[in-house]
């Protein structure tokens, strides 16, 4: 190694380091804390500080609320991401053509997108409002209690949620089918393929990478969510909306028992990891096939 | 396919797709249009308001925490693009050009960070900010927002830095530049729009963020926009007006964005997808 390189070395270092630093103290060192957190039984205003063992995983073992957060989570991602990518889909097949308006058309899309959650809370809060809402002024002046029926506010949350998603799914297949070269078509056209097989056998294909990138992105999401339904229906009527998420951060920061509540955001992180890693290796198996 | 399809349908199959996308976000019109209908045509369910007025905004200006509020997520989402980006173009610059050791694994930690759940470190977090004595601060926010955008910040700079053709840096250093000059005068003017898209979601997540924000402050000086609105007071009913008025100012920012830096915005969006 000459002068240069190591010269070249140590600059490295040096600008690497404080996002190193930024992001080891207040990610990485925090990551680990949390799960020595989750061994503990720690609840400040009681004092009670001591070690806990895997206790509070055998009490989530068999603890009913936390399956049914469970349910909830895995209802809510599978449901709003099925129905993101459809949408989403289909909205970037119809945008595809725009000739006309195309800036407004996106800002009109994304709206939704860049909205705070927390605003998108307030507005579907008052759409769902039982007597002066939209939603039920358009169904002809019903009085129907959306927020408030443990049957209708788990999927009222839902279609929330894709409101304020799916622009993310339909800009990203958008942007993909933007990028196919038409001579693709106008070649599948001349050998007499018509609309179906030219959009299952040129479209559909050239679209899998990114639908698959969208679907790991929105799971993870969807995983991990908590403004809106902290907002929108704070995990109730009875439990129908209340996620892993949720209940983390009530028994965290509601019950102040920070040991169990570090428990649940335990089980959040292995889920969200768990589907990570298993679509890195779908996307390798599909890249060695290939 | 549709190239071909000529002239006056075009047109209509455009007016058609605006016309049902202006339909997608009539959930924001409806606010928009809730914060100027008095409380009389709100609770009746008015769809056509007989008049409108400018009393909700005059009340969330000057008798509610949202003003505050609004100059909190500012300064919030400021420092924290700012630091996202000084902090972040810097390792970036490193990851792409230089001879990083442990260079694939950090690469590795950098995407698995963009995955990283916030609900899992709030509560170290939580107890870290009370031991430093940064609770209700700006400062604990701006830190923990910061780390949190870091990840997709480093990805989608050092993705861009890679774009640059290093033979100019090369000339630029064969010309006596040394390495932060080549850095300050070659590759930053460069890698300005991709900085810019990165500065903008940054901005985005911060202007968004709730979950630091309602954990970490307790009160008005401290509290951000999504909390204020979180918590907007009504004594006894709901003040459904009132809170479409501070939801539309809360919404400003992301509108703006979306509206004058849409192309920016975008690019940003794609090439943070494109992450392997």
């Amino acid at each position: 190694m000459n002068a240069r390189q190591r010269g070249d070395r140590r600059t490295a270092l040096l600008y690497v380091s404080p996002a190193l630093l930024a992001l080891g103290c207040l990610t990485v060192y925090p990551g680990l804390w949390v799960l020595w957190l989750s061994l503990q039984h720690r609840i400040p205003i009681f004092d009670v500080d001591r070690f806990a063992g895997l206790s509070h995983y055998l009490f989530l073992a068999q603890d009913p609320r936390f399956w049914n957060a469970g349910r909830v989570t895995l209802v809510f991602a599978a449901v709003s991401v099925g129905l993101e990518l459809g949408l989403g889909l289909l909205t970037a097949l119809a945008l595809r053509g725009q000739r006309a308006g195309r800036r407004l058309a996106l800002a009109l899309l994304l709206l939704a997108w860049a909205l705070p959650a927390v605003v998108t809370a307030r507005i579907f809060e008052w759409l769902y409002h039982p007597s002066a809402g939209l939603v039920n002024l358009l169904l002809g002046g019903r009085t129907i209690n959306w927020l408030g029926d443990p049957a209708l506010a788990l999927p009222a949350l839902i279609l929330a949620d894709v409101w304020r998603t799916m622009p993310f799914v339909a800009l990203l297949c958008y942007a993909r089918l933007l990028g196919i070269p038409p001579e693709l078509y106008e070649a599948a056209q001349v050998d007499g393929a018509g609309r179906t097989a030219m959009f299952t056998r040129i479209t559909l294909p050239l679209l899998r990478r990114i639908l698959l990138i969208v679907l790991l992105f929105r799971t993870l999401d969807a995983l991990r969510a908590f403004d809106l339904m902290f907002v929108l229906t704070g995990g109730g009527p009875a439990g129908s909306t209340e996620t892993l998420t949720v209940y983390a951060y009530r028994s965290l920061f509601q019950t102040l028992q920070l040991g169990f509540g570090s428990a649940i955001s335990v089980v959040v992180f292995a889920l969200v990891m768990l589907v990570a890693w298993s679509y890195l290796r779908l996307l390798r198996r599909q890249r060695l096939g290939a | 396919m549709s190239r071909q399809r000529a002239g006056g349908g075009r047109h209509l199959a455009d007016a058609a797709i605006l016309l049902a996308l202006a339909a997608y976000a009539i959930p924001f019109f409806w606010q928009l249009l809730s914060s100027f209908k008095v409380d009389a045509d709100l609770l009746h369910g008015q769809l056509v308001p007989a008049r409108l007025t400018l009393a909700h905004y005059r009340v969330v200006v000057e008798q509610s925490p949202v003003p505050r509020a609004l100059v909190n997520s500012l300064v919030v989402a400021l420092l924290t693009t700012g630091l996202a980006l000084g902090f972040g173009g810097l390792a970036a610059y490193a990851l792409a050009r230089l001879p990083v050791p442990g260079r694939s694994a950090l690469l590795l930690g950098v995407i698995a960070g963009t995955a990283f759940p916030q609900i899992a470190t709030v509560s170290p977090l939580y107890l870290l900010m009370r031991a430093l004595g940064l609770r209700d601060t700006w400062l604990a926010l701006v830190l923990a927002d910061t780390s949190f955008a870091l990840p997709l910040v480093i990805w989608l700079l050092a993705g861009f830095i890679a774009e640059i053709p290093e033979e100019l840096e090369q000339a630029a250093a064969l010309d006596g530049a040394g390495r932060l000059q080549v850095l300050r005068w070659v590759v930053l003017p460069l890698m300005a729009p991709g900085a810019a898209s990165a500065a903008l979601l940054t901005f985005l997540f911060s202007w968004n963020e709730f979950l630091f924000a309602y954990t970490f402050t307790a009160s008005e000086p401290a509290r951000t926009v999504p909390v204020a609105l979180a918590l907007f007071p009504g004594v006894f009913e709901v003040p459904w007006g009132d809170i479409a008025a501070a939801s539309i100012l809360a919404s400003l920012p992301p509108v703006v964005i979306i509206v004058v830096f849409q192309r920016l915005l975008v690019r940003g969006l794609l090439a943070g997808a494109i992450r392997e």
